[in-house]
């Protein structure tokens, strides 16, 4: 063996073992004790990051899990998407109770079919509701109204929405929404709300299909089935349980209080009003039911 | 070779079809619908009320903040209502609407034709009067002049641009205006270099206008510090940024104002206003409109109340061609698709253009070839293709590091783009992404 190769082998062998030294020391030094349960939470959840818990992606909610079990309290974290067995299975865990919340879903608010709201003016840009928003004079004369991109349904990652070509308006499958609230964000019109679910084994529940803020002559004008601002939900509810509210020339049903009787519903001149329950029409007009379910309406 | 600004940018045919088509004046329509956000920044805040009488010439809405402009009456008669009205984004606004009665002037503004080139008035009050006047900058931004001329501390200006470029497209009111209100707009140059407090000014003008650069030179001549700088045709030169390099050679850094190398840049339409107002005590209430496109029977430059719907423009040029696929508020290249043709001329609408079916679709998006194309057009420098990219995969704060918001929307990329991707149309988007963000960190 010549010296060349002594010395580099010394070399190389002395910078490897001091480099050894230091990842050594390092390690010891800035050890982290990381606790195990939160991995064991996390392989729990669903693990897809939708953010639907308020905290970033599934190890932040399971980090605040396993942070609310040293405090006996579980109160606040909920994982929509994994719903009440996921979380029973992560109590279960802990030996706590289970967190619960009311099962939510995604509501379209806007009624604005190509029947309903006609288009003005073709448009030809890219499909992207994002980019017709800016451009403002796509979509329907209707400023608010869904403009039939749909940059939600792209959002959506549980295939709980798709675009009905007849309406050119998204459907939710309430089976499939996790209520993660992806398409909430993906609206540039604010027209998704994420809303109680309801009770029953067909859930009922009620609420305004518009977000229009212009005045009512206005409104009418641009879409058949806009709410005016009239004000007769808000003067029926205020009978029952209150939960109709008017700002901004548009009326909205709080989900927290609506006990989704659906009396407000023939009361809207326009029917803007949707329910996805079947609901009798007022004597005096019709015998026909004015609002048949979700899957019909739109 | 003449001068022009060095990165970048395009020429497409220039179509000046109305280029020799007189300014005449448009009929004074049975209603006017004045709306109240016609500029940059705050609405103007209504001073009438149903039923009150007004004449030409009156103001109707005072200035909302510190950019926002004043709005007067282009018409005498009886304030209708106050109501919404579509801008040519199609979105409400608020809006004064006057039915029409007669054609009396208020007192004080002087409607003869007589040239008053003497300048009575200093510095402080001709900025005072600009602002009285609701000017605003006429090129199509509508940025209150004004604001413009209040030189922030620190700040000094040696040069004050004025463009007479219009390079857009089909677009010729400017070019008119040279032409026949040489000499108003020249006593309006000379007023906004005193409002500025500088030596020089320098008129920028394309070499497709060999007439007026012709005149210009001639009639300016009486003016020590006024010069008319001929210069190469290249879209979008008429772009402050890019316009200021083109005549004195500086560039504006990123992200800052024109005072920054120390000018100011006003269009011809706005020094020719700026007589009006100073010279005139007339405010901002007409506005030269170009109505043109290839099948449009009288392509022509009409002076028009603010106020007049599109569709009464669209009329007296011959009405809308059979033909038409899309009518464009302004230019074809910033230009924007309009849907409803009641919606009226603002200030800051240079022209009406009806583009042919075939010419106005979109061409299909292939994918990206990584050609350069846009990079190479682009007059700021930046990357289209990327921040498209960065657009589309909601990647804002990337967008954000490679400049998005030095974007002008002139529109060369998506011009240039041979597989006609909308590039433009994503930047827009990351444009107010990042607008929004850095609100939102500023607040914080």
């Amino acid at each position: 063996m010549d010296s060349t190769m002594m010395y580099s082998l010394l070399t190389l062998g002395g910078v490897a073992g001091g480099f050894a030294m230091i990842l050594y020391i390092v390690a010891r030094r800035f050890h982290v004790e990381e606790d195990p349960r939160v991995a064991e939470v996390e392989a729990m959840l669903p693990g897809i990051n939708c953010g639907a818990c308020g905290f970033p992606g599934c190890s932040g909610l399971a980090e605040a899990l396993v942070a609310g079990a040293e405090k006996k309290d579980l109160s606040g974290m909920y994982c929509p998407p994994g719903g009440s067995d996921t979380m029973s299975a992560v109590a279960e865990y802990f030996g706590l109770a289970a967190p619960t919340s009311a099962p939510t879903v995604a509501v379209l608010r806007c009624n604005g079919s190509f029947d309903n709201s006609p288009r003005r003016a073709e448009y030809d840009g890219p499909s992207s509701c994002a980019v017709a928003h800016k451009l403002g004079t796509a979509g329907s004369a209707c400023t608010y109204s869904c403009l039939s991109e749909g940059d939600c349904v792209a959002a959506c990652n549980f295939e709980a929405l798709y675009m009905d070509p007849t309406t050119g308006l998204p459907v939710v499958i309430d089976e499939n929404c996790t209520s993660c609230g992806a398409c909430v964000t993906a609206c540039p019109r604010d027209l998704f709300e994420i809303r109680l679910l309801g009770k029953g084994k067909k859930p009922r529940r009620v609420w305004i299909a518009c977000r229009n803020r212009d005045r009512g002559a206005v409104a009418r004008k641009n879409c058949s089935v806009a709410c005016i601002a009239c004000g007769k939900c808000v003067r029926t509810c205020d009978t029952i349980v209150k939960a109709i509210s008017m700002k901004d020339n548009l009326a909205y049903i709080d989900p927290d209080i609506c006990i989704a009787c659906g009396k407000c519903v023939p009361e809207c001149p326009t029917g803007a009003i949707l329910a996805t329950f079947p609901v009798k029409a007022k004597q005096e007009d019709s015998q026909e039911p004015v609002s048949t379910g979700t899957e019909n309406t739109h | 070779m003449s001068k022009t600004f060095p990165m970048g940018g395009i020429h497409p045919p220039d179509t000046k079809i109305s280029a020799a088509a007189p300014i005449t004046p448009l009929a004074i329509p049975a209603e006017v619908v004045i709306p109240l956000g016609q500029h940059i920044g705050a609405p103007a805040e209504a001073i009438v009320k149903a039923g009150d009488k007004v004449k030409a010439g009156q103001l109707i809405a005072e200035t909302a903040g510190f950019i926002s402009a004043n709005i007067h009456s282009s018409v005498s008669g009886t304030v209708k209502k106050i109501d919404d009205v579509a801008d040519p984004c199609g979105y409400s606004k608020k809006a004064v609407y006057i039915t029409v009665e007669g054609d009396e002037w208020a007192e004080g503004i002087d409607r003869s034709s007589t040239l008053k080139k003497e300048i009575t008035l200093d510095r402080e009050a001709i900025v005072e009067k600009i602002k009285a006047g609701g000017i605003v900058g006429m090129g199509g931004a509508s940025f209150p002049t004004n604001v413009k001329y209040m030189i922030p501390e620190g700040k000094t200006a040696d040069t004050l641009v004025i463009n007479g470029v219009e390079c857009e497209p089909y677009l010729t009111a400017d070019h008119r205006l040279m032409l026949e209100y040489a000499d108003e707009m020249l006593v309006g140059v000379e007023i906004l270099r005193v409002a500025l407090g500088v030596e020089k000014a320098v008129i920028g003008i394309e070499e497709n206008k060999p007439d007026a650069i012709k005149l210009l030179t001639e009639k300016s001549a009486e003016y020590a510090g006024i010069t008319v700088e001929s210069l190469h045709m290249q879209y979008p030169q008429g772009a402050e940024k890019q316009l200021i390099k083109a005549c004195t050679g500086r560039e504006v850094p990123s992200g800052k104002l024109p005072i920054e190398v120390g000018c100011a840049v006003n269009n011809v339409g706005t020094a020719y206003a700026v007589y009006q107002m100073v010279q005139k005590n007339q405010p901002l209430v007409e506005r030269v409109v170009t109505v043109t496109g290839k099948q449009v029977s009288k392509p022509s430059n009409f002076l028009v109340r603010i106020g007049t719907s599109y569709a009464a423009c669209i009329e007296a040029a011959g009405g809308l061609p059979e033909d038409t696929g899309k009518v464009i508020s302004g230019g074809p290249m910033m230009g924007m698709a309009v849907a409803d043709l009641s919606i009226p001329v603002a200030k800051g609408t240079s022209g009406i253009l009806m583009l042919p079916k075939a010419e106005s679709v979109r061409p299909e998006v292939e994918h990206c070839i990584r050609c350069g194309a846009c990079v190479s057009v682009c007059p700021m420098g930046l990357e289209p293709y990327l921040l498209e990219k960065f657009a589309r995969a909601d990647k804002w704060d990337q967008a954000e590091q490679r400049a998005a918001t030095d974007c002008m929307e002139c529109g060369c990329c998506s011009y240039a783009c041979p597989s006609g991707r909308p590039l433009l149309d994503y930047i827009r988007i990351a444009k107010g992404e990042i607008n929004n963000r850095r609100r939102a960190r500023a607040s914080q």
